[in-house]
This record gives structure tokens, sequence and C-alpha cells, in this order.
């Protein structure tokens, strides 16, 4: 049945990933290895349709914007990873005609049976989050299933029992963990650097949490309002700078 | 969004058939037995064959459609679930409606109650239908309150345009039926105009911004794959959307045609003219449907969209 799990009870699990926005540096190396698991694993295949083609279309379950936010000196370019935010009012789930859409009890992780998914996309037009991607090749809805095959196997080592793209971030800025548990490293994180939902005024109540950019040492972020740049430095101080500088001065403008 | 070409021939087909029958079951009920073996066998047979052939077309647009048995599974709580339900449960009433009203010697009261049973489970699946876009917190222009009025009525005034160019060729009824198609197709045409008058005024509230928690103004500096995936060619889907202003003006100019060409109906009440009227009434105003429902799916705003450069939703 497309009921959800009682997000309030004591206890609930909410396994979910918590993404540093400040630290991501957009290598997209967690979109890659997330296909890269994903198309062997529960989901597999993900599948590609004329790959090589003019038209390429794929699955893929994570994918990587960037954004540019601020003005002036404040002015920042944002890597922002998005997929499945595991939500606890899901209504992927709920509009589900079949049951094939459904939220974990045990870890509240969303999954759709590929079994019994009848491919009618309904779940995608309820995602604002555009988590979801139909399989044009299998016929079936795919998303992220925050590696449900390797949190749980108990045949790979213990570090490599987290969701692959957190496992391939180079620079540290996905974690993964329970956000149902207030002690948890993943919750300290959010209530330490002001973790955030997405589009809270839906009313999903996403679990992930993103981690919003940190103030810039030195560079105040009022000089955005002036929407200045700061004047472009005359080098080092060294004399061969000093001279250039001079003849630049010299030049005139 | 994008329009699955099956889901707006379903919705159509199958809206005019549920309120082709609707009315059937309402002039039963309060009739009596059909006027006539042949006129009722029409009108069942139409109804039924438009809702059945909406309901095949339905299943085309999806991935497994040996599957779609499984759809009924979910009435607690997906509308498209509790939509296949009703969808396949008014089949009971219209089969035994029909079977009552086709037999002269049945009884009027027996005919009332099935065909007030049948009219009242048409009502309801296309309340079904209409919910499922109503239910999307995700698209504005689906999430408003005259949305599920605006599926009652087109449904009722293409039911109604049908009806009347079955029921002129018999010069039954028409002086009635005509005026209730010209009712119908007016409101729908009112109901429309109040639809998109209230989308276009609604301020786009959702921005980039917000949908990325990132501080004002936020701008796509590269996009996240080079080509269009799932979300881009469903969700960003606005052919038709440029053209609106044009398409929304042939919606109204269809159903007006339509009501137009209902006129002789009422006047002459029967005649080869008024028939072949009536029975173009009944085309354009199916037309009007087909286009009103492809507006429908191109001018609405999926909020993901803003991932991908989208201005606001």
């Amino acid at each position: 049945m497309t009921s959800l799990p009682d997000s309030s009870a004591p206890g609930q699990v909410k396994l979910g990933l918590v993404i540093d926005l400040d630290t991501c540096v957009g290598c997209q190396a967690c979109a890659v290895a997330c296909k890269e698991w994903n198309t062997q694993g529960y989901h597999a295949p993900l599948t590609d349709q004329d790959p090589y083609g003019a038209d390429p279309v794929g699955v893929w379950l994570n994918r990587v914007h960037a954004y540019e936010t601020g003005e002036g000196a404040a002015a920042r370019t944002v890597h922002f990873p998005r997929s499945c935010l595991h939500c606890e009012d899901a209504a992927c789930v709920t509009v589900c005609p079949t049951g094939a859409s459904y939220k974990r009890q045990s870890d509240g992780i969303v999954l759709v049976n590929p079994d019994t998914c009848i491919g009618c996309k309904l779940c995608s037009w309820a995602c604002p989050y555009g988590a979801r991607e139909y399989d044009y090749g299998e016929g079936v809805m795919k998303k992220c299933t925050l590696c449900i095959d390797r949190i749980y196997n108990q045949h790979l080592e213990a570090e490599d029992r987290q969701p692959a793209c957190v496992r391939a971030c180079p620079t540290g800025a996905r974690h993964f963990g329970d956000l149902g548990d207030r002690d948890s490293a993943v919750s300290r994180l959010v209530s330490e650097r002001g973790g955030y939902d997405l589009l809270p005024e839906l009313g999903y109540r996403p679990v992930n949490k993103y981690l919003p950019l940190r103030q810039r040492d030195g560079a105040p972020p009022t000089a955005a309002a002036a929407g200045d740049l700061q004047p472009l430095g005359d080098g080092d101080g060294s004399l061969l700078d000093s001279f250039f500088a001079w003849v630049d001065r010299a030049l005139g403008a | 969004m994008h329009p699955a070409y099956s889901v707006i021939i379903f919705s159509t087909l199958s809206g005019a058939g549920y309120g082709l029958l609707a009315l059937g079951a309402l002039a039963g009920a309060a009739h009596g037995p059909a006027s006539s073996f042949a006129f009722g066998a029409l009108v069942m047979a139409i109804g039924l064959g438009l809702i059945t052939a909406g309901l095949l077309a339905s299943t085309f647009h999806l991935g497994h459609p040996e599957r779609a048995w499984r759809a009924v599974s979910q009435w607690r709580s997906s509308w498209l679930s509790r939509e296949g339900v009703t969808a396949l449960a008014t089949y009971v009433p219209a089969l035994v409606f029909g079977w009552l009203w086709l037999d002269p010697q049945s009884s009027p009261i027996a005919i009332r109650i099935a065909g007030l049973a049948l009219a009242a489970m048409c009502a309801l699946t296309v309340i079904c239908t209409a919910m499922i876009y109503a239910s999307l917190a995700t698209i504005r222009q689906w999430r408003h309150p005259i949305v599920v009025p605006v599926y009652l009525v087109m449904a009722l005034a293409t039911g109604a345009a049908i009806l009347l160019a079955i029921a002129v060729p018999f010069g039954r009824g028409a002086v009635v039926l005509g005026v209730i198609a010209i009712m119908a197709l007016l409101a729908a045409m009112a109901l429309k105009l109040w639809y998109w008058r209230a989308i276009d005024r609604e301020p786009r509230v959702l921005s980039i911004a917000m949908a990325t928690g990132l501080s004002e103004p936020v701008r796509q500096w590269e996009p996240a794959h080079t080509a269009r995936n799932f979300v881009m060619r469903e969700m960003g889907y606005r052919v038709g959307r440029r053209h609106a202003r044009r398409l929304r003006r042939l919606v109204l100019a269809l159903f007006g045609l339509a009501g137009l060409l209902a006129l002789p109906a009422l006047l002459a009440g029967s005649g080869v003219a008024a028939s072949l009227a009536a029975a173009g009434s009944a085309a354009a105003a199916l037309t009007g449907a087909l286009i009103e429902r492809w507006l429908f799916f191109a001018e609405a705003e999926h909020v993901s969209s803003l991932y991908y450069g989208a201005v606001g939703a």
C-alpha cells in the first residue's frame, strides 16, 4: 500500500545525504560513480538511447548543476548536486497507482519496484525536485536508491558501505547517515552549519539537507551591496611588480 | 508538461462519453424507457464506445501496458488509481441502466435508480480524472480550484453536443437537448475564460533562488548535462505555449461554432439540415476540447524546470 511511514515515530530511521555546497567543486565524480554503480545494481540497467548520436538521452540518478549567486564581491559559482531527497511527505509515493513507488518503514528510503511499475510517469510529475528519471529503454521509472545494494552489503568492506556518490566524492562534500538520529554525525553537521531543506514551502519535508556557503574570509558580503569588485592588485609588492605597476600608471588609462 | 497524446485522447473521448451517458441516464430517470430501441441503443453504444476507446488509449502511454491492472490497487492514496476503479465500476450501472432503459416493459422506478447511479458514477469518474492534475502541488496551473469544474463542464458540453447529434435524426427532445447543449457550451467557454485569466494573473511565486536556497540573484551558469534529459523533455515541454493566445481563441471559436450549429436543432427540431448541423456541432465541440486539453498540458509549468533555468514557477 502506498502509505507513508509515520515520520514522527520515535526512533524512526531517516537515511539521507547532507550535501555541502561550500565544498563541492562540480567535478561530476558523484554523478559518474552513481551511473556506474546503479547501471549494474538494483536498478540495472540504466539505459541510454542514441548515446553517440545527435540527441542522446539516458537515465542518471544524480545531476550536478552550476549556478551563479550573489553580486559583486560576494558573487560565487556554486555547484549544486541534485538527486532524490527521500522526502518524509513523498507525493511520488502516494500518487503511484500500483504501489510500485514506496517508502521503506525501516530506513525511510524511497524506492521503485521495477517489477510492478507500469511506467505512467505520474510520480515524476509529483516530484518538485526533478529527481526521478524515466527509463525509455526499460519502460519504468528510475530514481536514487541511496545505493541500497551497497549500504547493507556485508560483502563490501565497512568503508564501502555507503552510497557510491559519497564514496566517490574527492572533496568530502557528500555525507551519508541517519538524519532521524539527532546525535548522528550528519545531524550534528546540519545543526552546526545551518543545513536547510529545498523548497520547504511545498511541504514535502525532504530528508536530504544542503549546507550553505561559508562566509569568505576577508571579503565581507557587504561589498555585494555596493556591487563593487575589489580593485585589481598591483602584484606582490616586489621591486619588479612595483616597476610594472609604475609603467602601467605612467602609460595612463 | 509534455502532453501524452494518448492521455489527451483518453480524457477528451472518455470525458465526452461520460457526459453523454450521464445525460442519457438523466433522460431515462426523468422519462422512463427509451423512446425507441434504436435511439437508446445508439446512445449506450456510442457512450460506452467512447469510454472504452478512451480507457484503452490511456494505456498506450504506459511503459508496461500489460501491468495496467495493477493500477486499481492503490485507491486509498492515488487519484489515478481511484480513476481506474471508478471507470471500471461505472460499467456496472451503465450495463444495468442500458438493459432496463432499452426494455419498454421496465419499471420507471428501476430505470430512475439505475440512471441516477450511472450519472453519479460518470461525474465521480470525471472528478477523479481532474483530481489527478488538481492534486499536484508541483504545477501551479493544475493545482487551481477551477480545474475540477472545468473537467466536469467540458465532459457535459461535449457529451450534450453528441447526444443532440444522436437525437435530432430521431426527432426526439431536440429542443430540450439543444438548450442543454448550448448552455453547457457557454458554461465551458465562461469557465475556461475564467481559468485562463486566473492562471495569467497569478504570480509565479517560486524562483531558482528558492529552489536552490542560494541568495539572489541566482543564474544558471552551466547546465548539468549537454543533452536534454527526461526532466527537460517531460516537465520542460512547451510546444504550443507560444501560440497559447491564438489556440485559446480557437477553442472559444470552436465552442461558439458548436453552440451556433446547435441552434437549427433547437428551432427545427428535426430534418436533414438540423441533423447535419447537430453533427457538425458535436465535431466542433470535440475538436475544441482536444485543443483545450493540449493547452492544459502545454501551459503547465513544472517546479523542477527552475533547476534548468525557468524564470519562475
